[in-house]
Parts: structure tokens; C-alpha cells; sequence
């Protein structure tokens, strides 16, 4: 794929007034390799399994406390080659970074490296249990501790609590910290202040904790309007939230005064990691004056998004903030023997805010994780930044000429850039340019976010793309692009060519449908 | 670098398209006080595959294998077999290496084993709707809590002392943020849990009830007395089950009128892994309750040329476009875990989990009347299922354990880990049986069990 | 008499009842509209604070009580209908109706003539 359309071929047929092609109706609905593939309920058989088992002996004595099931649960089963090939088919009709070029702005769609995949399925990560004796798996708290090591390294920070589960889960643990610290010294704040552009995920987590969102401005040139935060910043915020890089590809040059503001009236700055990836090996947060940053081990760290989760996401902590940090935790002795920190560790375990989670984080994102840190090293990580930068300052020049670019005249873009949907023809919108890009074979950029930007396009390339794949990409938008412009029709009915047409998503939501009946 | 497809020529050609010298003529906007010279110091430089597997596996090699050692560990974690086949099929990059299926019409894929998923959940749970899933079975537990607080207007929850200890705390930690009440209780070492008790502790305010089933001692009881007590109150109650293969042999919780249930789907597909990633289940059994349901919903529908399809749906109930309205501030699911339990339970099927079920529950029989065998051991439970608490005669369960790994054999987890310095919870033991073990691991922890009762004082 | 506000809801009084429901205007702004999230019967609510959501597929947005009063009924069919709204806003669309606590908050709404204007200019 890294060759433009070397073989010249194109397709000769037109379309016909459907959208279709022009070829004669298949009998079972399926095109060659597109192959349609009816539901799990309607192909399984309540009788079938593809699993050995020993058969049920009805004369067995039990002891279910008389609460053995009597009604059919309802399920269905099918035979290993019948489910490997469902399964198969269906995973035909998604599109993966595997497959091509996955421009999804916030979201770091980057190479998967398949080592990591093999290190977490050694049976000594994958096979081994969260409450076995500390003793018999001190080679995976050596993994936690190792990979705690790298996080507070490449960011610059002294703590990181590892059990958070996702982004926003980290985000959830860092403001729950930043509320324990204000109410041990009985400092009862009400405010965080939100950007406009934040992700939804940020305020969503502060009303959780309680606090009251209000929203900073933006200055025109897109960054955080210093002088409104620090007009409105007094000794009822608890902290700012603050994306670094910003949501619009751009890293917020006052940082360093905004935290220094911040702290001035007792308040803290959570730093969203979500696009850490502009940034890794390159600049350390903690130099910056942030108090709590969650790390998207998904995104920047290249764990597999394996179509919306599982993700990761540890958080670095200031010293003013470690106290708090959640149970558990992994601590080294003077023997070099690792331990755990949990509940019962009144001492040792601190002021802290609580549990999190059953267990002791994803650990299986852990080792994915410390192998691709490891395979980089400090110099590749730098370069994993610089180059996700360079390709996305690329393709920013490559296209301001045609697309409205909000923040062009702002400076360099960081590891995404931010388009506008400024000028098409025709009442066509950003949504249909991003269909028109998987007519193209591409999976379209993240679109009407953030929501500063009037239709906006966030087209984050990533490090993982060749020039040649960002110059065909470049090539397929243009094209897309100069049809918006001209206000091309065919263009509201796109894609043509996905294995679906658009969906009726208002049929879905008024009717919900939400699980198989029959 | 093996991952970089950018060559040095190719830099140069791109800085000269965009009119930049270096580089770091793109990073101008990171302040003088946050340039660094070179690649942060104190980490080592990149690595080849084969270093860095070297450096992995040693570290694997210290830990001991489950799979490798009679093992009877459970308490919310669950060693079962997964087929072959599962991990063959989440490895497939279409899966792997997808997002969030936010464009329908190239990820069905994705959303149509999501809506298998809901579908398989909601019938083993007893519901009518199941979300396309959560982090794990802990955090599914604080979300029903909230979604109960949400759903009555009420901010108390009443947890049953016999909920996993560490969901308790989930709880706990989340409630202290919100300024919701929890009145919890510790477990109560008897044969038969005290739903009395329980229900004696729902009151007017009372937003839910959250009863574990089977509970963390094993025990299983008819819920339907506590749903009655609970509903005549106004409240909700919110079932939680950490063990799924359970529920091919006992009763749903929906049939016994659950409103909410939750749970741990780590059991099917996903493997041990020290914890995580895991799978948290959630569905409901009353339809009109979905809008207050978190976590993402995947609902059918079709396309402009009238075929069937699937779409993501409801999000307006979502963080990102709720913001700070949304229900949850969760985003990403557990997407990939979802599919290995759906790939593991189509394997099974329902003949397959009623199997499945029957020889885990008649090997944790096996070993209950093989254990209590043990001089000065006694079996709690009067019902289990595949795991249940040993009394171990006034001896301390947490030494005896670690004394056990020391002869090789992983023998359960202690209340005492669970419950640290709660004295009437130090000489418990709980045992989980599954198919992956044998009469010969059964009869090695009784042999070693009884050698580390008689040697531990 | 029926008055409009700025937040594109109209109220029909009767005698001392409002009906609410929002304006042809708004429903063309909002799309198709898929759920209608009501107040509860017997809940007070003061001027301009919220009192239902409506939802598109992508956008929830708050409607806003045009009065202070308690709510005395809601709208049956949009539960089963929600594109009532859409086809029939100002009439089988309806939200809610409440009661009057202050009449003179009327007097701070716009007529029929007014509402004109003020879109005209939007």
C-alpha cells in the first residue's frame, strides 16, 4: 500500500443511479470476497458446541442450594470451524491499522508491533493469578515497577499509580487525588476549569467529583486564554484540566505560566496525556509544572485498541499529590524483593484516596507496553515524537492550500492538524468527506471535534507511516476535498463501496434495538 | 528502528516541503525551561526484537505459572480453559487493531460481535439489555450503584457483607467522592449467609441493595426474598456475579428480580492475567432503565439501501456529548475481551455452559468431600458452586498459603489477604475448582494441606 | 394568548395553565429528534432552569421552563413518538404543562410578531 496505484488499473464501470454497479445481482447477496454473515442466533443450534466436555450426569448429586437452573439460558453454539469462520467473516468488515492508514485524530492509531503481542501470552504474564502469594510472582511486579520506572523518567514526575484502567479512568484517579489532597488540609474547593476544546471525558470527571465546570476561552490563535484563566482562578479552583498538545494540535506555550498561576492560589493542573504521543522522549511534563497526568497506554505505547478497549491508563503524580495515590501499589525493598502496598499497609500505604479497581491495573497492557518501550529506547521514543510531528506539520502544508486551517498561522501543528469546513459546495459537510474517504480506502479522520472548530477534520498520521502512504493520503484527501468544494452530489450518499450504506442511525435511537430476539 | 518507516532522506525532503530547517524548528512552542538536549537520560537506547524478548522472559521466568502447579485460586478471578481458537480469532488485526467503531459502515465487524456479545450477556444474566461492556467486574459494581442513585434519587446503597471485598472498596472510594452513603458489613462466617439481616437494612432512603451471587465465600441463596424486600422500599437490587460459568447451572439473578446485574466476564475468553485486563458485564432487566444505563450500547438498524446493520446508539447518554451531564465519564470499553468472551461462549454454546458448569460444580464437590477429609478442616458452605470456604481449625489461612506455594502448590486465597486483620476471617480458606483441575491436584492439596496444618502453629 | 422566548419555546396559557413545547424553528435546528426526556408531575421549577432534554442522535440539548410553576402534565405520546416533535411542533409536539406562579414573568415573553422578528434576525 505504500506505492501509489502502480498498476494502473481503474475502474471502468459507471455507476448507475443507485450508486451501484452496474454488474448483474448476486443470489446470496454476498460480491466476491464481500461476504454477508447472518448473526450468531441465526446460524447456532442450542444442541451444537464446539467445545469437549464430559457429558451431564442427571443422577449427580449437588449442592446448588437448590437453586439449580431450570429454564433454558437461551444461547446457541457452533462447531470451531463454524465459529472460526463467523467470526472470520464478520472481522472482514472492519477496517484496522493492519489494513491501511487510520488518520483518527486524538486517538494515536499507530503500529501494533506483534512482539508485544507474543510477550504478554507468555504464560508467566498471562497465566498467573492477582491474589497469588507475593512470592511466586515477583516477575510481575518487577513489570509494574519497571514500567512505573519509564513513566516517571519520560515524563519527568516523581509518582505514577498504575491501576487506573483506561484514560478516563486516570483522569478519574487524578482529580480524586487532587480533591483528596484539598480535603486533607480541610480546603473544601468547588471549580475546575475546563477548556472549551477539552475532551468530553474532562468535564464528565469533574462533575463526577463534584466539582462545578466552567469553561476557559480560547484565544483566537487556539491556545488557552491566559489572562481569562488567570483573571478567573481564585481560592475556590481546585485545578485546571489542560490537554497537552491541545485538542488543536498545538502545545500551549504558556504552560509553565499557567501552572505557576495555578499553584499561586492552591489549586492544581491536571495535564490530559491523551496526546502525549507529540511529545514522548522529547518533553517532559513534569518540567512544566503539571500535578497529575494520565498516560493512555493505547495510544502513545502502542497497546492494541482492539475496536474500543481494552485500554490503560497509569497516572503521574507530584509529590504533593503521591500521598494520595490508589491502592494498590508496587514497592522494592532494600532486599530487592517487590511488595505490594494494599489496605492493610496503614503505614506505608499513606493518606490515600482508596481503590480504584478489584485488582492491580491491565496488566496484560503492562508487558505490551514495557516491551515497546523497551524496543524503542530513549532515543527511538524521541524520534516516535519527532516524527509523528513531522508528518502531521506534512500534511497540514500539504493541504492548507484547499482546506480551511483554523490554526495555520498559529506555528507548527504538533502530532495532529486541524481542519475547517469552511467553503464547500453544494450543502456538503465535513461527514461527507469523511465518507468519501473510505470510498478511498482510508478510515476517515476524527471529525466535529474539537468543537471549537466549525466542522472540524483532526487528522492525526502518527510515526508509524511512510512518506509514500502519507503522500497517496494526501493525494485520495485533495481529491476528496476539491469535490466538497465543488459541491459534488455523489458525494452525500458515500460510501459507495463499504461492505454498509449509511446507517439510520435516528431509527436506531428511537427504537432501540439492543440485543437478538427470537 | 524497526517500527519507523521514515528514512533520513525522507525527513529532509518533508522539512523542505514545509519550510522548516530541523526538526526542532517544529517543537518552537515547548518553552526554553522544557528543551531537553538529547534523549532523556537515566533510560536505555532502543533494542532488537530479540534483546528485548530476552529482557521479557526472564521476567516471565519468575513468576509461577498457574497452569504449571496444582491451583485453586479464585475469589473473583477464575482459571478456566479457553479453546484455541479464541486467541486465534482476537489476534486478527481486523479486530486487533481497530478503534471504536464511531464509522458503522467499516467497522460491522466490530459492532455485530458487539451486538452477539449484549445479546449472549443479557440471556445469561437474565435481562433484557446488556452494554457492550466495562472495565471490569469493580468498576461494573460502582456503576450500578450509581446508576441505582440515578434511577430512585436516592443516595444510599446497602452492600451485603458477603460482596467482594475489594468491590466494597471500589464502592466505597467512588461514594466518598459523590456524596452518596454506603452501609457495608463485614462477611459473617456461617453456612448460610444472612439475607435477614440484609434486608433488615434497606430502608425508605435506600437507593439499591448489592448482594454477591454466588458470594465471596461461595455460598449460593434464592435473591428473591431480598429483590421483594427491596422493591417494596423503593429500591433497586443490583446483583453481582464474579464467576459467569456459574449461571449455566444456577438460576439467573434476573429470574429471581434482579434490576441491575453485574459482573466479572474474565472466566470466558480472557485468561488470568494477573488481574487485567478484564471484563466488566452490566445489563438490566427492565427495558425503560437502558437510558440510564453507562458505558456504550450497540443497537440494530439498517442502511440506506435497507440491509441490516449495527450502529453504536443512545450516546447521547455519553461523556462525549453529555460532557458533565453524561452518565459516566467512561470511554473506552473492553472491547477486545468482549469479543474472546463471545468467541468462547459461541464455542460453548448453552450445551456447552451447562456442561461446562456441571464438571466444574462436580469437581468442586470431589474436592469439598475430599478436603474436609482433612483432619481439623471443615467445609462452611451447605451450597457452593465451583468455589467454597474452608475453616482451617484455628490455623492462620494466610500463612498456611504461602506455606503451600513454598510446596508447590497454589492453594487457594486466604480471607486473611482479603480481609487484613480481621481476626474472625484469619482461619478461612476459599477453594475454587474448575475443569482445568484434576482428581491428582485435588489429592495433592489435601496431602500438602494436611502436612502444613500440622507444621504451622 | 400564546408567547414565545428567546430559547425558541412557545406557552399557550389557559386560564391559569401553560402548555410548553418548542418552536417549528427549533425543531429544524435540532434534526430528528429521537428521545424527550420529561419533568416530573408535581415538580417545581423556577424560570429558566431546566425542565426536559431533547435528543438528537448526536446533540442533547435543555429545555428550559419559560415560568416558574409546578408541572401538572406531560405529554404521553412523545414517549412512544418522540418525532412528534419534528412533525408537530407546536401542536401534538407538546412537552408539558405547568401552572402559573407569577404572571407577571408573561410579560417578559415574546408575542407571535415579536418571535418573527427575533428569528428573522438570528
Amino acid at each position: 500500500m505504500n506505492a501509489p496505484n502502480q498498476s494502473g488499473w481503474k475502474p471502468a464501470m459507471e455507476l448507475s443511479e443507485d450508486g451501484m454497479h452496474n454488474g448483474p445481482a448476486t443470489t446470496t447477496g454476498n460480491r466476491a470476497l464481500m461476504l454477508e454473515e447472518p448473526l450468531l442466533f441465526e446460524i447456532g443450534r442450542v444442541d451444537v458446541t464446539g467445545v469437549d466436555l464430559p457429558a451431564i450426569d442427571p443422577a449427580a448429586p449437588t449442592r446448588l442450594g437448590g437453586l439449580a437452573r431450570s429454564e433454558p439460558i437461551g444461547l446457541v453454539g457452533l462447531t470451531e470451524p463454524e465459529t472460526v469462520r463467523h467470526y472470520t467473516r464478520l472481522s472482514r468488515q472492519n477496517y484496522g491499522i493492519d489494513l491501511g492508514f487510520f488518520p483518527l485524530g486524538s486517538c494515536t492509531m499507530k503500529h501494533n508491533p506483534r512482539l508485544n503481542e507474543k510477550m504478554a501470552r507468555l504464560p508467566g504474564f498471562a497465566d498467573i493469578h492477582p491474589l497469588a502469594p507475593q512470592s511466586t510472582v515477583q516477575g510481575a511486579l518487577e513489570v509494574i515497577h519497571q514500567l512505573g520506572g519509564w513513566l516517571c523518567t519520560l515524563t519527568g514526575m516523581p509518582a505514577v499509580a498504575m491501576s487506573p484502567k483506561a484514560g478516563a479512568h486516570g483522569e478519574l484517579c487524578g482529580i480524586l487525588a487532587i480533591r483528596a489532597a484539598h480535603e486533607a488540609r480541610g480546603d473544601a474547593r468547588e471549580v475546575v476549569l475546563v477548556p472549551e476544546s477539552a475532551h468530553g471525558t474532562n468535564p464528565a470527571t469533574a462533575a463526577f467529583a463534584n466539582y462545578r465546570v466552567e469553561d476557559i476561552p480560547a484565544t483566537p490563535e487556539g491556545r488557552v486564554d491566559v489572562a481569562a484563566l488567570k483573571a478567573r482562578l481564585g481560592p475556590d479552583v481546585a485545578a485546571v484540566m489542560i490537554t497537552n498538545p491541545n485538542t488543536c494540535g498545538l502545545f500551549e506555550k504558556d504552560f509553565r505560566e499557567i501552572a505557576d498561576a495555578v499553584h499561586a492560589v492552591g489549586g492544581y493542573v491536571y495535564c490530559d496525556g491523551a496526546n502525549f504521543n507529540a511529545i514522548v522522549g522529547k518533553v517532559r511534563p513534569g518540567d512544566l509544572g503539571v500535578d497529575a497526568m494520565h498516560i493512555n497506554l493505547h495510544k502513545t505505547f502502542s497497546t492494541p485498541h482492539g475496536g474500543g478497549g481494552p485500554g490503560s491508563g497509569p497516572v503521574v503524580l507530584s509529590e504533593a499529590l503521591a500521598p494520595y495515590a490508589p491502592l494498590p501499589f508496587v514497592r522494592k525493598d532494600d532486599a530487592g524483593t517487590f511488595y505490594l502496598v494494599e489496605e492493610e499497609d496503614r503505614e506505608e500505604r499513606g493518606p490515600t484516596f482508596g481503590r480504584m479497581t478489584a485488582f492491580h491495573g491491565q496488566m496484560g497492557m503492562f508487558t505490551r507496553a514495557l516491551t515497546y518501550m523497551l524496543s524503542h529506547g530513549a532515543d527511538g521514543l524521541k524520534q516516535v515524537a519527532e516524527d509523528a510531528v513531522l508528518n502531521a506539520n506534512y500534511i497540514l502544508r500539504a493541504m492548507e492550500d484547499i482546506l480551511h486551517a483554523p490554526f495555520a498561522a498559529s506555528g507548527p501543528c504538533m502530532h495532529e492538524a486541524l481542519f475547517g469546513d469552511k467553503d464547500f459546495g453544494g450543502g456538503l459537510s465535513t461527514l461527507d468527506v469523511a465518507k468519501g474517504l473510505i470510498d478511498e480506502g482510508y478510515h476517515p479522520m476524527t471529525v466535529y471535534f474539537p468543537l471549537v472548530v466549525h466542522g472540524a477534520m483532526l487528522v492525526e498520521p502518527t510515526e508509524t507511516e511512510s512518506k509514500a502512504a502519507i503522500d497517496q493520503f494526501v493525494t485520495a484527501f485533495r481529491a476528496v476535498v476539491e469535490r466538497a468544494l465543488a459541491g459534488d452530489e455523489a458525494l452525500k450518499q458515500a460510501p459507495y463501496y463499504a461492505p454498509r450504506r449509511r446507517l439510520d442511525e435516528t431509527g436506531a435511537a428511537r427504537k432501540p434495538k439492543l440485543a437478538y430476539e427470537g | 528502528m524497526r517500527y519507523l518507516p521514515l528514512t533520513d532522506t525522507d525527513r529532509q525532503a518533508m522539512l523542505a516541503t514545509i519550510g522548516a530547517a530541523t526538526v526542532d524548528d517544529l517543537f518552537v512552542d515547548v518553552p526554553e525551561v522544557a528543551r531537553l538536549d538529547g534523549p532523556i537520560h537515566g533510560l536505555p537506547m532502543h533494542a532488537s526484537e530479540m534483546a528485548v524478548e530476552r529482557h521479557m522472559k526472564a521476567l516471565a521466568a519468575k513468576n509461577l505459572v498457574a497452569g504449571e502447579v496444582p491451583f485453586f485460586l479464585g475469589a473473583g478471578a477464575y482459571r478456566h480453559h479457553v479453546p484455541a481458537s479464541v486467541d486465534t480469532i482476537i489476534q486478527r488485526g481486523e479486530f486487533l487493531t481497530a478503534y471504536t467503531p464511531y464509522q458503522p459502515e467499516i467497522a460491522q465487524g466490530t459492532l455485530q460481535v458487539l451486538f452477539e456479545f449484549q445479546t449472549q450477556v443479557a440471556r445469561l444474566y437474565g435481562c433484557a439489555v446488556a452494554n457492550a461492556s466495562l472495565y471490569d467486574g469493580s468498576t461494573a459494581c460502582w456503576e450500578a450503584v450509581a446508576m441505582a442513585t440515578r434511577v430512585t434519587k436516592r443516595k444510599r446503597a446497602v452492600l451485603s457483607g458477603a460482596l467482594h471485598p475489594h468491590y466494597a472498596q471500589v464502592v466505597k472510594t467512588m461514594a466518598h467522592f459523590t456524596g452518596d452513603t454506603i452501609a457495608d458489613a463485614m462477611p459473617a462466617i456461617t453456612a448460610e449467609p444472612d439475607l435477614d439481616g440484609l434486608i433488615a437494612r434497606i430502608d425508605e432512603d435506600t437507593a439499591c441493595v448489592v448482594v454477591q451471587y454466588p458470594d465471596i465465600l461461595g455460598r449460593i441463596s434464592d435473591l428473591t426474598p431480598v429483590a421483594e424486600a427491596a422493591h417494596a422500599k423503593g429500591a433497586l437490587l443490583v446483583v453481582v456475579n464474579t464467576e459467569p460459568v456459574a449461571l449455566g447451572a444456577i438460576k439467573s439473578p434476573g429470574e429471581m428480580g434482579a434490576d441491575i446485574v453485574v459482573g466479572e466476564g474474565q472466566s470466558l475468553g480472557v485468561g488470568l492475567q494477573f488481574g487485567g485486563p478484564y471484563l466488566g458485564l452490566f445489563a438490566v432487566r427492565d427495558p425503560k432503565h437502558v437510558r440510564q444505563m453507562p458505558g456504550r450500547l450497540c443497537g440494530e438498524t439498517t442502511d440506506a439501501e435497507g440491509k441490516r446493520a449495527f450502529v453504536l446508539t443512545l450516546s447521547t447518554r455519553e461523556q462525549h456529548i453529555r460532557r458533565e451531564k453524561a452518565t459516566s465519564n467512561i470511554c473506552t470499553n473492553s472491547g477486545l475481551c468482549a469479543l474472546a468472551f463471545t468467541v468462547h461462549m459461541t464455542l460453548l454454546g448453552e450445551k456447552g455452559l451447562r456442561e461446562l458448569a456441571a464438571d466444574n460444580h462436580r469437581l468442586a464437590c470431589l474436592a469439598a468431600d475430599r478436603l474436609a477429609k482433612v483432619p481439623g478442616v471443615e467445609v462452611l458452605n451447605n451450597s457452593f458452586f465451583n468455589e467454597f470456604t474452608l475453616m482451617l481449625g484455628g490455623k492462620p489461612a494466610r500463612e498456611i498459603v504461602r506455606d503451600l506455594a513454598d510446596r508447590g502448590v497454589l492453594g487457594g486465597v486466604s480471607l486473611g489477604r482479603l480481609y487484613p486483620g480481621v481476626e474472625a476471617l484469619e482461619h478461612a480458606l476459599l477453594v475454587a475448582v474448575t475443569e482445568t483441575t484434576t482428581e491428582e491436584d485435588i489429592e495433592r492439596l489435601a496431602q500438602e494441606l494436611e502436612a502444613s496444618i500440622k507444621e504451622t502453629v | 394568548m400564546r408567547y414565545y422566548t428567546d430559547e425558541h419555546e412557545w406557552i399557550d396559557v389557559e386560564g391559569d395553565i401553560a402548555t410548553v413545547g418548542i418552536t417549528e424553528y427549533a425543531q429544524g435546528q435540532l434534526g430528528d429528534i429521537v428521545f424527550v426526556e420529561l419533568p416530573e408531575v408535581g415538580a417545581l421549577i423556577e424560570q429558566g432552569k431546566d425542565a426536559a432534554v431533547v435528543e438528537s442522535v448526536k446533540a442533547a440539548s435543555d429545555v428550559y421552563a419559560p415560568i416558574t410553576g409546578e408541572i401538572t402534565e406531560v405529554n404521553p405520546a412523545l414517549e412512544e413518538d418522540p418525532a412528534l416533535v419534528n412533525t408537530s411542533p407546536e401542536d401534538g409536539g407538546w412537552f408539558f404543562k405547568m401552572t402559573i406562579a407569577d404572571e407577571g414573568e408573561l410579560d417578559g415573553l415574546m408575542d407571535e410578531d415579536g418571535y418573527k422578528a427575533f428569528v428573522e434576525g438570528l
